[in-house]
C-alpha cells in the first residue's frame, strides 16, 4: 500500500507490551496520535520511550498488543514495511552514508526505476529544503555535517519516501539552539500540513514549547497525558512521581594553575582550533559553549592527548606535553569522556561486567567476581538500569551515559566532559552535577561542553565561548546572563 | 536478551551470550553444514556423479581405514594451530590473510635449526629447538605486517599478501640455491632429515602425537586466555571499539602487535609440524595453503574457539576424502577444487547471514 502525499494518517496504539526477557520496557501502553498535531511522548531515562517507538515504526517486534492504522489493525514485520505504510521514524543516531554526498544519500531509497534521475531528484531535494528553511549542501559529503543538519538530511529523506507520520526521537540532543529553531518551525508547518508527528523527548522545555498534547511515560506504563496548556509542576510529577529539588551550586576559590594551553591549532571538526591560549586552575568547572563544531571537541580531545596539536604547546601541570600520548595524560590523572557513547566511549558487544573487568584489573588474570562485584555496585549507585551481564548496546541512552560516568576514577586531576548530560533527564542531570561537584573536593578541574545554556549558567565557574574554531570569549559565569552568551555564542562578542 | 537467573553468568564469548543466540549460533552452523552438503551434491550431479556413491567414497577415503584417518589426523594438525591463530588476529579485528608466508617462515626457521642438528650428539635438543624457532620465524613475519599496519597504515591484508609472495621467493632461493640437494636442485626439497630429527610416528596411523598434542594444547590455551585472561579481554574491546580502549588505558596498536605475534607463532609451529613430522624435509609446497583454508575455518566457526576443531576436522575429511574421488568415479580431478570453491562461498553466505541476525539493536 503507497501512500499518497497529504494523506492524513490517525495511529493508535493498544495495548502495546514489549519485553526483553524477564525485563519489561513496555507494560500496556496505548496512546492515540491524531494527524494534524504534534503529540509528545516524555518520561524519564529507561522509562521505554525509544522501545514504544521501535515497536511503532517495526524496528523490533512488540510481545502483545495492537496497532490500528486509520482504523484497521495492522501487522507488519520490518522497518521497510513500515515505511511503505507512510511510518517514517528519525533515529538519534543517524542512519546514513557517511561518505556519499547529501544529495547522494537523498537519493537512497527515492529511484523507482534503474536509472538515477539526478536532476529531478536534487529538484524535489531543493524544494524540500526550501519549503522547510533547510540549508543543506547537496555536494558536502554526510560526514563533514553536523549532527542537526544530518537530521535535517534525513527528515526531507523521509518526507520525501511518502512519510505522512514522523516519529522524531529525542531530534533536540546534540543540535545547537539555533538548528533546533529551525527544526521546530519545520516540524510545526509540517503538523499545519496534517502530518502526524512524534516527538520523543524527556525535556520539558522542549515539549512545552513544541507539542499540542503529551503523553507522559514512567517504568512502561502511560502515568497521564495532557493538552496545551501544560502544568510544569503535574508533568514533572507525572514524569518522576515527585518533583526534583534543584541544584544548589558550591562555589568554591580556583587553585593552581593545571592545564595550560598557550597558542595551540589543531585540525578537526569543522573549525579546528586556532591560537588558543587558555589556563585550566584545580576545582575550576569550565563550560565550553559555542555552536556544534565551533573547536570545544578539538579543545577537549587536545587536552586528553587524543590529538596532536599543529603548533603551540600544552602544558599539564607544568610539565610539557608534547610527543606524549593518551595514555601519558591518563597517568597525570586526566579522565576524557567523550559524547558518542557508542562510537567512542563504550564498546558494543561487551558487558557492563566486561567494562569493569577492563577498567578495573592490570594482572593477566581477570577476576570475573570482582569485576561482577564492582558493576553490581556501580550500577546501584549510579542507579541504572541494567544487569552486570547486559551488554552495554542493550541499555538505553540515558543509561549508557551514566554508566559512562560511572567509570570515573576516583580522583582525577582534570575531568574533560563532553556534554555529559546528554540525552539525561532533569532528574539526572542534577543528580550528575551534585556527584561531578564532590570531585572538587579531591582539586579536579572539570571542563565541560554543553549545548544547554542553561545548564551552563548553572553549573559553571567560567565559560569560554568557542566561535569558528577560536576562544572569542573567557568569562565568570557570575558576569554574563542566557542573552549576552547566546549572542557571543552567534559571534557578536 | 534473557538473563542467565539470579547470578548473571560469566561475562565471557559462551557463557554470556543468551540462550536464543547460542540456537541462532548452532542454528547458522547447521544451515552452513546444509548448505555445503546442498552444494556438493548439486556440482557432483552436474559433473554426472552419483552422489550417493561418492559421498561413500568420501567418507571410505576419509575416515575408512586408519591410514586414512592418519592422514585427515595429519591435515587437522597444521589447519587447526593456523586456525587458532587467526582467532587471536579477528578477535582485534584484523585480517591476516599472511598465514601462508607465516608458516612458511615457520618451517624455514625450524629447517635451519633441524640443518644444524644433523649428526649432532644430541638430536632431540635441536628438534625441541626447532618449535620455538619456528614460532619465532612465523611470528617476526606476522609482526612486519602488524608494524606496516600500525606504523605506516598500510592495510593488513596487503601487507599480508606481499609478505606471503616474499616469504614463497625465500623458500624457493633456498630450497634451489644453498640447500640444495648435493648436485641436485629440484621442486622435491631439501635433503630429507636423519629419522631422530624426525617427530615420532605411531606405527599404523602414520601420524605424530607431538604435533596433536600441540594443537590440542594450543586449543585449550586460547580458550583460557579468551575467556580467563585481561589479554583475551582487551582483544576483544579493541577489535570493537579502539577509541574507547584507549580512553580504558590500553593500547589497542600494541595489542594489534601482540595478536599478530601469536598468529604468526601458531603458524610457524604448524610449518614446524609440517617440515619435522610430515615431510622430513622442506618442500616449495610446504604450507599446501593450510593458511587460506584456515581463514576460512575460523569463519565458517564464527570465531568460536570450541566449534574451530570440528569444523576443521570436517574440512580435512572432504579434503583427504575427495583425493581418490575423481579415481573412483572417473570424473576430473578439478571436482575437488569447484567443490571448495563452492564451500567459500557458502561459507560468506553463512557469515552475511549471521551478521544480519546478531548485529545490535539500535540504541536511543
Ligand atoms: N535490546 C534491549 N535488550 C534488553 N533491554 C533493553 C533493550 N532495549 C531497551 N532495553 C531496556 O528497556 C528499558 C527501556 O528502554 P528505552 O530505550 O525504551 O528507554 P527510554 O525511555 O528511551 O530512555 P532514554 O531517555 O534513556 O533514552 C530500559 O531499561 C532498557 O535497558
Ligand atoms: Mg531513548
Amino acid at each position: 500500500m503507497a501512500s499518497d502525499p497529504g494523506a492524513r494518517m490517525a495511529v493508535e496504539l493498544i495495548d502495546i507490551h514489549k519485553e526483553y526477557g524477564p525485563l519489561k520496557a513496555n507494560q500496556g501502553i496505548s496512546i492515540c496520535f491524531a494527524p494534524g498535531y504534534i503529540h509528545g511522548i516524555l518520561g524519564e531515562n529507561g522509562a521505554g520511550k525509544s522501545t514504544l517507538m521501535k515497536v511503532l515504526a517495526g524496528f523490533t517486534p512488540k510481545t502483545r498488543g495492537l496497532i490500528r492504522i486509520d482504523g484497521s489493525n495492522t501487522e507488519y514485520q520490518t522497518p521497510a514495511e513500515v515505511s511503505r505504510l507512510g511510518i517514517g521514524m528519525l533515529y538519534q543516531e543517524p542512519v546514513d552514508f557517511p561518505v556519499l554526498s547529501v544529495l547522494e544519500n537523498f537519493m537512497i531509497g527515492q529511484t523507482r526505476g534503474f536509472w538515477l534521475n539526478r536532476m529531478a531528484t536534487q529538484k524535489r531535494f531543493e524544494s524540500l529544503c526550501l519549503h522547510l528553511e533547510f540549508s543543506l549542501p547537496p555536494e558536502t559529503p554526510v560526514q563533514k555535517l553536523t549532527t542537526g543538519e544530518r537530521q535535517q538530511l534525513e527528515i526531507i529523506r523521509l518526507l520525501s519516501l511518502g512519510a505522512n507520520v514522523l516519529i522524531l526521537d529525542e531530534p533536540t540532543t546534540g543540535i545547537s539552539s539555533f538548528q533546533k529553531e529551525t527544526l521546530f518551525q519545520a516540524l510545526k508547518a509540517l503538523a499545519k500540513e496534517g502530518k502526524t508527528l512524534i516527538l520523543v523527548s524527556h525535556k520539558l522545555e522542549d515539549i512545552e514549547r513544541l507539542c499540542d498534547r503529551v503523553s507522559v511515560l514512567r517504568k512502561g506504563r502511560v502515568t497521564g497525558e495532557m493538552e496545551r496548556p501544560f502544568d510544569t509542576e503535574t508533568l514533572l510529577k507525572m514524569m518522576f512521581g515527585s518533583v526534583p529539588s534543584p541544584l544548589k551550586p558550591s562555589q568554591t576559590a580556583a587553585g593552581a594553575p593545571l592545564l595550560n594551553m598557550e597558542n595551540v591549532s589543531a585540525t578537526g571538526d569543522r573549525a579546528g582550533l586556532r591560537g588558543c591560549s587558555v589556563v585550566i586552575r584545580e576545582k575550576e568547572v569550565v563550560a565550553l559553549a559555542g555552536l556544534e563544531g565551533s573547536g570545544q571537541g578539538v579543545f577537549l580531545r587536545l587536552a586528553a592527548g587524543l590529538k596532536v596539536p599543529t603548533s603551540g604547546a600544552i602544558r599539564l601541570q607544568g610539565e610539557p606535553m608534547a610527543g606524549k600520548d593518551c595514555i601519558a595524560y591518563q597517568n597525570k590523572g586526566v579522565t576524557f569522556l567523550p559524547t558518542s557513547r557508542l562510537e567512542e566511549g563504550l564498546i558494543t558487544g561487551l558487558t557492563i561486567s566486561e567494562h569493569f573487568a577492563l577498567k578495573a584489573s592490570h594482572g593477566f588474570r581477570v577476576r570475573w567476581n570482582d569485576a561482577e562485584q564492582q558493576a553490581q555496585a556501580r550500577i546501584e549507585q549510579f542507579r541504572i538500569k541494567g544487569k552486570p551481564g547486559m551488554p552495554v548496546e542493550s541499555l538505553s541512552g540515558g543509561n549508557q551515559q551514566r554508566l559512562l560516568l560511572s567509570f570515573l576514577p576516583d580522583a582525577p586531576s582534570l575531568l574533560l566532559l563532553e556534554k555529559p548530560t546528554r540525552g539525561l533527564d532533569l532528574e539526572s542531570t542534577l543528580w550528575v552535577w551534585e556527584h561531578l561537584y564532590h570531585y572538587r573536593e579531591k582539586k579536579t578541574a572539570i571542563v565541560f561542553s554543553s549545548s544547554e545554556l542553561e545548564e551552563i549558567l548553572m553549573v559553571a565557574d567560567r565559560i569560554l565561548v568557542f566561535f569558528n574554531g577560536g576562544v572569542i570569549r573567557d568569562i565568570k559565569t557570575a558576569q554574563t546572563d542566557v542573552h549576552d552568551l547566546g549572542r557571543a555564542i552567534a559571534g557578536k562578542a | 536478551m534473557i538473563w542467565a537467573g539470579p547470578s548473571p553468568g560469566r561475562p565471557d564469548d559462551q557463557a554470556s551470550e543468551s540462550k536464543s543466540m547460542i540456537q541462532r549460533h548452532w542454528k547458522a552452523f547447521g544451515l552452513s553444514l546444509a548448505g555445503v552438503l546442498g552444494f556438493t551434491t548439486a556440482i557432483l550431479v552436474l559433473a554426472g556423479a552419483p552422489p550417493l556413491e561418492a559421498y561413500y567414497h568420501l567418507l571410505k577415503g576419509s575416515l575408512g581405514s586408519l591410514n586414512k584417518t592418519g592422514a585427515v589426523l595429519t591435515a587437522w594438525i597444521p589447519l587447526t594451530l593456523c586456525a587458532v591463530g587467526l582467532l587471536y588476529t579477528f578477535r582485534i579485528g584484523l585480517w591476516n590473510i599472511g598465514v601462508e608466508g607465516q608458516m612458511i617462515m615457520g618451517a624455514i626457521f625450524a629447517t635451519a635449526v633441524l640443518r644444524w642438528g644433523v649428526e649432532s650428539r644430541v638430536p632431540l635438543l635441536y628438534l625441541a629447538a626447532a618449535f620455538p624457532a619456528a614460532a619465532l620465524g612465523g611470528g617476526l613475519w606476522a609482526i612486519g605486517a602488524g608494524i606496516l599496519k600500525t606504523k605506516g597504515e598500510v592495510h593488513e591484508i596487503f601487507a599480508g599478501l606481499g609478505l606471503n609472495f616474499v616469504a614463497q621467493g625465500i623458500l624457493l632461493y633456498l630450497i634451489f640455491g644453498p640447500w640444495k640437494r648435493p648436485g641436485v636442485a629440484s621442486m622435491s626439497g631439501t635433503e630429507v632429515f636423519p629419522t631422530d630429527l624426525r617427530l615420532s610416528f605411531l606405527p599404523g596411523l602414520r601420524f605424530s602425537p607431538a604435533g596433536l598434542i600441540l594443537a590440542v594444547i594450543a586449543l585449550l590455551l586460547t580458550a583460557w586466555m579468551f575467556r580467563h585472561s585481561r589479554f583475551g579481554l582487551v582483544l576483544k574491546a579493541a577489535g570493537s571499539n579502539p577509541i574507547a580502549t584507549l580512553l580504558f588505558g590500553e593500547r589497542p596498536n600494541r595489542y594489534m602487535l601482540l595478536a599478530m605475534l601469536l598468529a604468526g607463532g601458531f603458524a610457524g609451529i604448524a610449518g614446524c609440524v609440517q617440515v619435522s613430522g610430515v615431510y622430513h624435509r622442506l618442500i616449495p609446497s610446504i604450507s599446501s595453503n593450510y593458511g587460506y583454508l584456515a581463514l576460512l575455518v575460523v569463519m565458517l566457526s564464527n570465531y568460536n574457539v570450541f566449534v574451530v576443531p570440528v569444523v576443521a576436522f570436517f574440512f580435512t575429511c572432504l579434503n583427504v576424502g575427495s583425493i581418490q574421488l575423481p579415481m573412483m568415479l572417473r570424473i576430473d580431478s578439478s571436482l575437488a577444487g569447484v567443490i571448495q570453491g563452492a564451500w567459500v562461498l557458502v561459507a560468506l553466505a553463512a557469515i552475511a547471514w549471521h551478521r544480519r541476525k546478531v548485529r545490535p539493536e539500535k540504541e536511543h
